[in-house]
Parts: C-alpha cells; sequence; structure tokens
C-alpha cells in the first residue's frame, strides 16, 4: 500500500467516529457486552498498528468491521467454544405462535436472533441492519457473493423457524427441518 | 403460498427488527476506555 504522508492526515484520526456502530456490530456478533468490549478493544489495536493495509478513501468502518468480525471468528475457531447461548438451547423449540396480526413482536424477534448462529447474525445485521450490499457483506466475510446470498436466506428462514412463522417456504422445502436444526447447531459454517 | 406480497412484508418486518437490534446495541453508552486507549495510541505515537 502507499506510505503516509507524514504530513497529511492520519487516516487514524477517524477512528473514534466508527467506535459507536463498531461496538454495536460486535454486540450484535457476541450477545454480550463484556465480551463485545474486549473484542473492540483487540480491533483497535490490530488496526491502529495494521493502518499501512487501509486504502485511504475507502469505507473505514468496513475496514474496521472486518478487522472485528476476522478477530472475532478466529479466536472462536481457536477455542472451539460455543458460544454459551443463553440458555443452552439452539435446539429446535420453536417461540410459541405470535400473534397473527402479521406483525414481529420485537421481545421474540430479539431472542429469536439471539439463537442465531453468530454466522447468521452477522451476515443479516451487515446486510438487514447495515444496509451493505451483499458484494459489500461477501467481502467482509471473505465468502462469495452467492454464499453471502445463501447465508441471508438461510438465516432469515431460520429465524421464521425460530418464530414459527412462514417465511421462505420455498427454502425450507428445499432443506428439511432437521438439516436446519443441525445448522443452527453447528454454529460454524452456517453456509 | 398466499403471494409474494406476504412474504416481502414479513422481510420488510424482520429488516425492520434487525435495524432495531442493531440500533438498541448503538444506544448502549460506550465506555470511555476505547477513546482513552485511542488517545494513549496516539500520544505514544507522537512520541517516537
Amino acid at each position: 500500500m502507499t506510505s503516509l504522508p507524514m504530513a497529511a492526515e492520519d487516516p487514524r484520526d477517524a477512528m473514534p467516529d466508527h467506535i459507536p456502530s463498531l461496538r454495536a456490530f460486535a454486540i450484535s456478533l457476541t450477545r454480550n457486552v463484556s465480551e463485545a468490549d474486549d473484542l473492540v478493544q483487540e480491533t483497535i489495536l490490530k488496526a491502529w498498528s495494521n493502518i499501512d493495509k487501509f486504502t485511504v478513501g475507502t469505507d473505514m468502518r468496513a475496514w474496521l468491521f472486518t478487522i472485528l468480525r476476522n478477530t472475532f471468528f478466529s479466536s472462536k475457531r481457536k477455542t472451539r467454544r460455543e458460544v454459551s447461548d443463553t440458555d443452552g438451547a439452539h435446539a429446535a423449540t420453536m417461540f410459541e405462535k405470535p400473534h397473527h396480526d402479521g406483525r414481529l413482536a420485537f421481545t421474540d424477534f430479539s431472542r429469536a436472533f439471539d439463537k442465531l448462529s453468530p454466522e447468521h447474525r452477522e451476515v443479516l445485521v451487515l446486510v438487514g441492519a447495515n444496509g451493505y450490499s451483499y458484494e459489500e457483506a461477501a467481502q467482509m466475510m471473505g465468502v462469495a457473493v452467492g454464499t453471502a446470498k445463501s447465508r441471508a436466506n438461510r438465516a432469515r428462514a431460520r429465524l421464521c423457524e425460530l418464530l414459527g412463522m412462514a417465511e421462505g417456504e420455498d427454502i425450507l422445502a428445499e432443506q428439511s427441518g432437521a438439516t436446519l436444526a443441525v445448522m443452527g447447531r453447528s454454529g460454524f459454517q452456517a453456509a | 403460498m398466499s403471494g409474494d406480497n406476504q412474504k416481502s412484508s414479513l422481510r420488510k418486518d424482520i429488516d425492520e427488527n434487525l435495524k432495531r437490534v442493531y440500533e438498541d446495541a448503538l444506544k448502549e453508552e460506550v465506555p470511555d476506555r476505547f477513546k482513552l486507549l485511542l488517545e494513549q495510541l496516539k500520544a505514544k505515537e507522537g512520541k517516537k
């Protein structure tokens, strides 16, 4: 990458602006504030010392998100510790069928979201909540665009399954509920 | 089954809820430790 012109603005000066969204992303991945804070800390340190790898003029937030998610998933691989989801219930338990006024109750949604694998939470937060394109999300996740899309579809289908709703019936039809349940449990390599 | 309309409105519903999950996380107060850390890193850099 280009060497930093010493006199010019240090791109790192923009880092404080990105901390809140970085932390929200960390919380979305870990669902645990103290774990999220450690992750943000580690990300800041890595970003700071690797700033020469950042291409000035590109999306710094996306760059930071990438460092954060790589840190998160590689430490998870190392410890092989599955994120202890609140009550160990990645199981095929479904919530009570919600009020069928068509709207999702937020608390139910939130609980279902917690039960997704981190990979599923990641893609949904990048695309659904942050509005990144599949191309951008795929780049951050280090996968092909098609993988990002199918992962997002599965994540949505899984959410609906947990909520006892019937979206993506075409998706569910292709894969038995058992497959989906196993995917949900296995946590890693959701796509 | 009852068509694309229902499906896409459910998807919109999901996305709205996702935004809310994220915004809730965004509302969590950011601890000072990160600002301090960045200040420390910057100060250290200046001394080099």
